[in-house]
């Protein structure tokens, strides 16, 4: 126990001086990459905003039972079977046939090569469900097939997300997936996230679609209201085309009218059938809808067959904007909902790094000068173990460049408040060996060996609650946890071999005093 | 030595009447849940009027017609927190609200902190608090159990659902806000006080084997005399670095340290108190001890 190799001893100094080097790289800078890492700090620290998103599902459910419907009725009409009463309520498909067709539908549903049921050999199971009693089917996502839907709706959703994040400019957002329908999006340095809100507020399904006197119209209508929420037109239900055909949406001043526009470009096949549109439909009104509203509905006056045109519907320059912006990022093929949301400014994450280096400072000291009144020697070998060990603390921290909170800042105070156990241990245990044991190492021995599995005991309990918080716990919490963790390896390091250190040299050289401690 | 066995009967009489009225409270009153888990939005405001001030806030905010409102001064006299539960959870709440005080008091406020919390998201971070928690438990008794011997473990389980329990009951008491940094104190609660107990178990066992003619009664009374400067030492710098934290570490960190002060002091006296007289009570000896290691071989 007390002997410590030079090897060891060169070992222990090398690693402390390493992490003692990483963890100052948060404060100068270093020219190797190695050193110049530095600790992240959380959005309550630094500011910014944290947007939790869920992706409403219903509406795209809806829509691809509404497509199944059409696809079965076709699928089976060349089989000629006929599928009668074909209905959906509540997210299931029903319908009925004869007798005699009932075998081939089931075979049809239950066909793990067939092109209308998918079958995923990995999950075993069919995309989807059916049911039948007597003569009549019930059919219905299986779970596998919900899941696939959602993830893929949820691929689509993150990829428009970061599109228009990006758009707007923040400094290095965080775009995660979390679970199979939401959406985390972290902005630092946010400090008023109402435009990216209502940015990721829009579905931004945009259709250009006539507008139609016509109730009987040969693609069904709507009825829809305009942006000003009174007027209301009817609308033909064939689409012309839709936001998918854009190539550009650019905002733009029309000189003519002195309003603010929103500029687009096609693609070649928008082109072509915004061109046939406009010419076969020269006096009508051209609706142009987002998202379920009519944003105006303007006269077609002439044929456009550049593939270029305008929007117009009494923009300011940032609706102008934003719109051009929405139209460029896509369409999300659902509506997000802003399920969860924090954002701290920046003057209050200023005001809690100072609070929090305050009280850091202030219990370390707190600390350090009760250890040295209480063990004097011993105190102040602790206490060099404590700032070697914050050190230590804070080079992992930033080596792994994990991401420090106002609760990860409690977990390092904390931490010094706790780290002294270890070596409290030791030196009671000691100071009792010393009461029977004449010789100074042998007690020091003795401590140091009798009081290891109360230690473990100690560290490995507190090191349970960390790990559990780590993977229970969100946000700053974690935070908490990662210190907290963290710091109880530093602290066994310090003890053990830094503390130990000071403690056998100590040792060593007064062998034969009395009161050791 | 100090004769802490004399007083088990009074503390345990103590520690009854303590879990029973926590019990009580927590049944009866509950607990003050904040946005984490009840759901709703919390607005931290700055001013930099005297206008703005506590029931001015409040007129304000209640002609919005928003449900149940708190306002509270935060800290000093220009911070405030406005809580409200958001009950139709109306989608641009935040800007609405700007624009309202905007024609009061122009722009000498400013929002400093804002967060809304749905109540889907509140109820699965309520779902994953109490997981955590009773995890957090079930782990420290699979530990104690793989450790010692069972009568330790239920002494040291029980010793735990009392600080728990007990720390729960003050915030039910004092109706102090649980939000998710709370949780996280009970879960450094539950690893300190096991931590405590531990130390004072493995001298207990320690001198079980050491010494077979001395009662439990007597031997749980030494083993504590004998690390109980450990005991004192170690809570001591714990509770110096919280009360720093307390004192100095801003108002976001107050709840979570005084939880965490409630936690040691009552890990501290729990582990006394409460695990070593479920030792003496269950008659632990030697016999106990020795027969376990038997078994092992």
């Amino acid at each position: 126990m007390l002997y410590f190799s030079k090897l060891r001893i060169l070992f222990i100094t090398l690693f402390s001086v390493l992490f003692i080097l990483i963890a100052s790289s948060n404060l100068f800078k270093f020219d190797d990459n190695f050193f110049d890492k530095k600790i992240n700090l959380g959005l309550d620290l630094q500011g910014g905003s944290y947007l939790l998103l869920e992706i409403d599902n219903e509406p795209v459910i809806e829509q691809k039972l509404q497509n199944l419907t059409t696809t079965i009725r076709n699928y089976f009409k060349e089989k000629n079977i006929k599928i009668n009463n074909i209905k959906i309520e509540n997210q299931n498909i029903f319908f009925n046939v004869i007798e005699n067709d009932k075998q081939s539908i089931l075979d049809v549903f239950q066909d793990e090569n067939s092109d209308l049921n998918p079958y995923y050999p990995r999950f075993k199971s069919h995309q989807l469900e059916i049911e039948d009693t007597g003569l009549n089917f019930k059919v219905n996502f299986s779970r596998q097939g919900l899941i696939k839907l959602k993830t893929s709706s949820q691929d689509q959703a993150i990829e428009i997300v970061r599109r228009r994040v990006d758009e707007v400019g923040t400094n290095e957002p965080n775009i995660l997936k979390r679970g199979n329908n939401r959406i985390l999006v972290e902005l630092p340095g946010l400090d008023d996230p109402m435009r990216i809100k209502s940015l990721l507020g829009k579905t931004a399904n945009l259709t250009f679609r006539f507008v139609t006197n016509d109730e009987n119209d040969r693609f069904g209508v709507d009825k829809l209201k305009f942006e000003n929420g009174i007027e209301e037109a009817t609308v033909s239900k064939r689409i012309i085309i839709s936001g998918e055909n854009l190539l550009d949406a650019q905002p733009k001043m029309d000189t003519q009218t002195n309003q603010t526009i929103v500029s687009f470009t096609l693609d070649r096949v928008g082109a072509k059938r915004f061109g046939k549109a406009t010419s076969t439909g020269i006096g009508k009104q051209l609706a142009i809808v987002l998202d379920g509203k009519i944003i105006s509905a303007p006269v077609v006056r002439d044929t456009i067959a550049s593939g270029s045109g305008q929007i117009s519907g009494g923009f300011t320059f940032q609706t102008a904007t934003d719109l051009a912006l929405l139209l460029r990022s896509g369409a999300l093929p659902a509506p997000l909902e802003i399920i969860e949301e924090r954002t701290v400014g920046p003057d209050l994450g200023q005001d809690s790094i100072n609070a929090g280096m305050i009280a850091l400072a202030i219990g370390f000291m707190l600390v350090i000068i009760f250890m040295f009144v209480k063990y004097k020697i011993f105190g102040l070998i602790t206490n060099v173990t404590l700032i070697v060990n914050l050190f230590i603390l804070l080079g992992v921290l930033t080596l792994f460049e994990a991401t420090l909170t106002l609760p990860g800042i409690a977990g390092i105070i904390l931490t010094v408040g706790m780290a002294v156990d270890a070596n409290v241990l030791i030196f009671e245990r000691i100071k009792e060996e010393l009461k029977d044991e004449s010789s100074n190492i042998l007690a020091f021995d003795g401590g140091y060996t009798k009081s290891r599995t109360a230690i473990l005991d100690a560290n490995i309990t507190t090191l349970l609650a960390a790990i559990i918080l780590f993977f229970m716990g969100s946000g700053p919490v974690k935070g908490f946890a990662v210190t907290l963790g963290v710091g109880i390896f530093t602290t066994l390091f310090s003890v053990y071999f830094i503390a130990r250190l000071f403690t056998s040299i100590y040792v060593a050289r007064n062998k034969n005093k009395e009161n050791l401690i | 030595m100090i004769a802490f066995n004399k007083y088990y009967n009074h503390f345990n009489l103590l520690s009854s009447i303590l879990i029973v009225v926590s019990l009580l409270l927590l049944i009866f009153k509950g607990l003050n849940f904040g946005i984490d888990f009840k759901g709703g939005t919390l607005i931290e405001l700055r001013a930099s009027d005297s206008k703005i001030n506590v029931s001015s806030l409040r007129d304000r905010f209640n002609q919005m017609d928003l449900g149940d409102i708190s306002v509270k001064k935060f800290g000093n006299d220009t911070d405030f927190l406005i809580k409200f539960e958001n009950k139709d959870n109306k989608k641009n709440i935040i800007e609405e609200i700007k624009t309202n005080l905007d024609k009061s008091f122009g722009n000498n406020y400013d929002f400093r902190r804002v967060e809304n919390v749905g109540p889907k998201v509140s109820a699965e971070l309520l779902k994953s608090g109490v997981i955590a928690i009773s995890l957090s438990l079930a782990l420290m008794l699979i530990y104690i159990w793989i450790r010692f011997e069972w009568q330790f473990s239920f002494g040291a389980i029980l010793a735990l659902f009392h600080d728990v329990i007990v720390t729960l009951g003050v915030f039910s008491l004092f109706s102090l806000e649980i939000n998710l940094s709370i949780i996280a104190a009970v879960l450094t609660i539950v690893g300190y006080s096991m931590n405590d107990t531990v130390v004072i178990f493995d001298r207990v066992r320690e001198n079980l084997r050491k010494y077979s003619d001395i009662k439990i009664f007597e031997l749980t009374n030494i083993s504590i005399n004998e690390t109980l400067s450990r005991t004192i030492i170690t809570s001591t710098t714990t509770l110096l670095a919280l009360f720093a934290i307390y004192f100095f570490g801003g108002e976001i960190l107050k709840g979570f340290s005084l939880a965490m002060i409630l936690g040691v002091v009552f890990g501290t006296y729990s582990s006394i108190y409460i695990a070593n007289t479920i030792l003496v009570r269950l008659r632990v000896s030697q016999k106990t001890v020795l027969r376990e290691e038997e078994d092992k071989k």
